[in-house]
């Protein structure tokens, strides 16, 4: 064992500069990637769950590989909670049947659901899910760029709905793509300015130069409390979730854009909307509430060992997890909005809004300096 | 005629779907708290806990045993011939079969079969049933591994029937003539 981890470290040393960026790059990637999925396997859990308590049900509680009542106390509690249903899930979207009905258009059926999903996983890239550990900075990629980056990449999940809708070539499916393009582009205008007072705050694209100055001067969502309600307006929009989730309304069009797809390919659009949702809820905590810091017990800084780095991520999961809650929670809160509210409310209300929001914002910063 | 609804235009505050985030928040902030954390759940937690079935709840029919423990069932076959899907097939004793179990009945089955797949519960053998051997009772979870499995024998049916002592009805009967004895009726 000890040969091996001398071999590995002279292997690491042997490496040029560039190349321990990669690998870094690389190891990165496959945690984020790894833990975005898990969160999102759970946040299913916790949808169903939710919804169950909110409607005086219990939710899974049955779900349990044979081992799990050999375990004393608690393999059974965690049967109760559901704990192993996410398994169950994923099992079962491997084992169904993919189905290609006969009238699709071939090659966009298979294109979409990874047209929808690659956008999602792309988003978490930049966001800073913690501040340091040893040398490394906790961000897969620290663009100078961040905001603009993601904003770039959220606008291109669209397409993979569009031409979900498109492909399936039935009608259900292509009145679920159309609300989405028209309903996704609409919300993604007042969701970037919305943003704007941030920067115009802080003065810096970077999201790591957003959260030190947030550390500094307190969260953002002091400072720009509508633009954080509008953005967070937006995404759910743009998250296609309740009460903007009229692409995939059951009750209008059986089940919107996604219709026809079924196994695997369904489970990924199940994939991408959950993985946006994580990325909405880290873009919410890093721009308002102050990402991985948390104003007391030291936390504000980065770490300077490897146990206040692990805190500052657990920090940053623990605020992600109170926003997924919140998009959860929200979904079993509220009707749909009818498609000329859902018009009316983006461009009618929130864009004029983000532009005053703007407006004021640059005032007050030009009467203070 | 077409009937104009007024509708109440939104104030100011509605318009700005606070006072509804706020009834939203409200009303399932109750309802997850009671669910968590007062058992106010509506779920019946099925295996481990079971309906109440109400009187006269038709069940699986199964056959039954007098006080002393005799087949009560005289292969008359009435049920087997009224049943609407034919899930009973009851084997007479023929010439030579078994005698019945009990005094001053002729004869009993020699098999008495139920296809439980077949059953739909209608109550009609127990109805025509002249000896009250057959009775609808509360099983409604029958469950096997195998078709076969579910076809019910006699030996079965009678051990999951359970005892049903005596035959009420000559009771009535016992009554009428008990009664013809003083039958004009001393007014």
């Amino acid at each position: 064992m000890d040969n091996f981890l001398q071999s590995l470290k002279s292997w690491y040393f042997s490496l040029s500069p560039d190349g321990q960026v990669v690998l870094w790059g690389v190891v990165k990637i496959l945690i984020v990637v790894g833990v975005v999925q898990g969160l999102v396997a759970y946040s299913v859990l916790a949808e169903r769950k939710i919804s169950a308590w909110i409607q005086d049900r219990v939710g899974p509680n049955r779900t349990a590989p044979p081992f799990a009542k050999y375990i004393p106390i608690i393999g059974p509690a965690l049967t109760r909670w559901g704990m192993f249903q996410p398994l169950a899930d994923g099992l079962k979207f491997m084992f169904k049947e993919d189905f290609t009905p006969a009238g699709v258009k071939k090659i966009y059926f298979f294109l979409a659901p990874a047209v929808s999903v690659i956008p999602a996983m792309l988003t978490v890239a930049v966001i800073p899910f913690g501040s340091v550990m040893g040398h490394q900075k906790m961000v897969i990629a620290d663009l100078n760029v961040g905001i603009l980056y993601t904003f770039g990449i959220v606008s291109m999940g669209v397409y993979g709905i569009v031409l979900a809708g498109y492909a399936a070539n039935s009608k259900y499916p292509f009145f679920g793509g159309i609300r989405s393009s028209a309903q996704m582009i609409s919300y993604e205008i007042s969701m970037g300015m919305s943003v704007i007072p941030v920067l115009l705050i802080v003065g810096n694209l970077n999201l790591n130069a957003i959260i030190t100055w947030q550390s500094t001067h307190g969260w953002l969502v002091i400072y720009a409390p509508l633009a954080f309600v509008i953005f967070m307006v937006a995404s759910f929009a743009e998250t296609n979730r309740t009460p903007f989730d009229l692409p995939e309304a059951e009750t209008e069009l059986v089940g919107g854009y996604h219709t026809e797809y079924s196994s695997m390919k369904f489970a990924l659009f199940f994939l991408a909307e959950y993985s946006n949702m994580v990325a909405s809820s880290a873009m919410m905590v890093t721009l308002f509430f102050g990402g991985w810091t948390l104003p007391f017990w030291g936390l504000d800084h980065p770490a300077d060992s490897i146990g206040m780095g692990i805190l500052h991520i657990l920090v940053f999961l623990a605020k992600m997890c109170f926003f997924m809650v919140v998009f959860i929670w929200v979904r079993w809160m509220f009707p749909r909005f009818r498609y000329d509210q859902l018009m009316d409310l983006g461009w009618r209300r929130f864009l004029p809004l983000a532009l005053v929001n703007i407006l004021i914002t640059a005032v007050w910063l030009w009467m203070r300096s | 005629m077409a009937i104009t609804v007024n509708r109440k235009p939104l104030t100011f505050w509605e318009k700005l779907y606070l006072p509804a985030i706020l009834g939203g928040i409200k009303v399932t902030t109750k309802h997850a708290w009671g669910t968590l954390f007062q058992g106010k759940k509506v779920t019946m937690e099925y295996p481990e806990q079971k309906w109440t079935l109400p009187a006269g709840y038709r069940g699986a029919p199964y056959l039954v045993k007098d006080q002393d423990g005799d087949t009560k069932c005289v292969s008359c076959q009435l049920c087997e011939f009224v049943c609407p899907p034919k899930a009973i097939r009851i084997t007479p004793p023929g010439d030579s079969g078994q005698p019945a179990d009990r005094t001053n009945a002729e004869k009993m089955p020699q098999e008495f079969e139920i296809n439980m797949l077949r059953c739909i519960y209608c109550g009609f053998c127990q109805e025509v049933c002249p000896e009250e051997a057959i009775f609808l009772q509360k099983d409604y979870s029958l469950t096997a591994l195998s078709r076969g499995e579910l076809i019910y024998n006699k030996e079965k049916l009678l051990e999951l029937g359970g005892v049903s002592p005596g035959i009420q009805k000559w009771k009535h009967k016992q009554e009428e003539a008990e009664a013809q004895e003083n039958f004009p009726v001393k007014v």
